[in-house]
């Protein structure tokens, strides 16, 4: 695995990169680690806590650990009226977790998500960003299945 | 039947995205060197006779925006791709159908305000359009048609709030994405302090064929005072989910009957909310509306990005309108107090109607607070977040009644 030190301070002459230092630590992550929020800010030449502040600001860029594969399941109106919420109910209990949480085993997180842009067929999930469309209860072990 | 007409998406599915071979073949970057022969002012003028109006929203003259940008050393050109009103698709249509346009859109208006670098701001949603977008800029860069004008994306982080162009600027150059207080605007003073112009992809990918055909060919299509098409993106309890372009006279029935197929499963429809989920409900009566940005205003309904979702007979509006709540609460920046406490406190409201435990009262108390953010909310987000509740209170409001306590 890279050095997160390596991969901020590959970024460090673009102006405004820190954005692209966090998702570049996310891809190799799946969040950003202890330690590379402070790094941040000594490359980028601001305080910790503004660091800090980015960090948390963005619903896409995490600061504790995550699963290896991120299930986000958008529940914006258009998924909401296509029966989001029992997809939901269908991945919290094939996974045994809640959203919000990671199985123990360290391979899944479920989040909420807001419009994916996707609309054209709802409801949608992504993992780890791909589009899954059309999504309904039953197809929820299958798209597991992909992950493993 | 209405016909599409199509400008933005001509290329779509005709050529390969991939290949900007393909777009040179199909006419593709000789507006930009016509354009490059014109002086500034003249091409800013035709731009702006064109009546080009902004279609992230807004409906701002794009020539006029343009005309704002003092003479300076350094200028920006930004395209905001954060597309993040519920129910939009159209930027990512565009740019996965023919992601030239929108460069070569870019590279006309760096001529216009002389500028030598553009950012593309990338919804973080679609990592999958930056990658397909720095193939295209790679292979614009090795064919040289851009010129000294160099376009680089940048990708947000899911943050609605940054379709807001100054959220947007802050969020590019590595801040919170929280908007500024305006003035001034980015066109004196936005990507670090240089004058930038930032444009909706769509506005961006219209400017080919602006300068191709000229102002007046563009100036007489679809309604006069939003001439143009708009790519609109059907949801919801429509036949055909699709983007289509339209001419901006299409009525909203057009759109739904002709385009759309009508309703689902062969039920009725109960409302249409255009725009985004910020956009108003449209109840039955006002369906012969044309969809331009006035006509639109006009009903107290917005354009907006062009989504159109559409809810059959069964569909329970305050159920739906709770959930909006929830995501104006969600995302609210937090930067000004009355959208952070409104947003959060129309949610509760919203939620407790939903539920049957409301009474009269809150209906009225949360009428008074929709008047308040509407006008006292820093940027668009918190003025227009109230939108979906007034609108559904003016067309359904017997469906909130039916929810209070006796």
């Amino acid at each position: 695995m890279a050095n997160f030190r390596d991969i901020i301070g590959a970024f460090k002459d673009k102006p405004g990169g820190i954005i692209e230092a966090y998702h570049a630590l996310q891809k190799e992550y799946n969040y950003i680690p202890k330690g590379a929020v402070a790094e941040a800010a000594r490359v980028f030449g601001i305080s910790e806590a503004q660091a800090y502040g980015v960090a948390t600001f963005y619903s896409y860029l995490a600061t504790e650990p995550r699963g290896k594969y991120i299930i986000r399941i958008c529940e914006s109106a258009p998924c909401h009226i296509a029966g989001a919420d029992q997809v939901i109910k269908a991945f919290e209990r094939h996974l045994g977790i809640k959203i919000g949480e990671t199985t123990p085993d360290g391979k899944f997180t479920l989040e909420f998500a807001e419009c994916v842009g996707q609309c054209q067929e709802t409801p949608v999930v992504t993992i780890n960003s791909v589009p899954y469309v059309g999504i309904t209860p039953e197809d929820v072990p299958a798209v597991l299945d992909k992950c493993r | 039947m209405g016909k599409e007409m199509r400008i933005v998406l001509r290329n779509a599915d005709k050529i390969d995205p991939n290949s900007i071979d393909d777009y040179i073949k199909a006419g593709g970057y000789r507006a930009l060197e016509k354009a490059r022969g014109m002086e500034r002012k003249a091409l800013i003028e035709e731009v702006k006779k064109a009546n080009l109006r902004g279609r992230g929203g807004a409906g701002f003259n794009a020539g006029m925006k343009w005309s704002f940008v003092p003479p300076a050393e350094v200028t920006y050109v930004v395209c905001n791709l954060d597309e993040g009103e519920p129910g939009t698709y159209k930027d990512r249509t565009i740019v996965q159908k023919d992601p030239h346009t929108l460069l070569e859109g870019m590279a006309i208006c760096a001529h216009a305000i002389n500028s030598k670098k553009g950012f593309i701001y990338c919804r973080g949603e679609y990592p999958y359009v930056v990658e397909h977008l720095n193939r295209a800029i790679d292979q614009a860069r090795k064919k040289g048609v851009l010129g000294d004008f160099d376009i680089e994306v940048r990708m947000g982080g899911g943050a609605y709030v940054c379709g807001e162009e100054t959220a947007l600027i802050e969020s590019i150059e590595g801040h919170r994405g929280e908007p500024r207080f305006k003035p001034p605007f980015p066109g004196v003073a936005g990507l670090w302090n240089r004058p930038t112009v930032v444009n909706n992809v769509e506005t961006f990918a219209n400017l080919p064929e602006i300068i191709n055909r000229g102002y007046e060919w563009f100036a007489s299509i679809g309604a006069p005072s939003y001439p143009g098409t708009k790519v609109l993106t059907l949801s919801g309890d429509v036949v055909n989910r699709v983007a289509i372009e339209v001419p901006t006279n299409t009525t909203i029935r057009e759109v739904i009957y002709d385009f759309g197929g009508g309703i689902r499963d062969g039920k009725k429809f109960k409302a249409v909310q255009i725009g985004g989920t910020s956009g108003g409900f449209i109840p039955e009566s006002l369906l012969d509306t044309p969809i331009d940005f006035d006509s639109m205003r006009d009903i107290g309904a917005t354009l907006g990005t062009g989504a159109v979702f559409v809810m059959d007979e069964t569909r329970d509006i305050v159920d739906i309108v709770t959930r909006i709540a929830k995501f104006f609460e969600h995302e609210s920046c937090g930067k000004c107090n009355p959208c952070r406490e409104g947003t959060f406190r129309n949610f509760k409201i919203m939620t407790k109607i939903n539920r049957g435990m409301a009474a009269a009262q809150d209906i009225e108390n949360m009428t008074l607070l929709c008047k308040v953010m509407q006008k006292a909310c820093l940027c668009g987000l918190g003025q227009a977040a109230p939108g979906p509740i007034v609108t559904t209170l003016q067309h359904f409001r017997h469906e909130y009644e039916r929810k209070l306590l006796a």
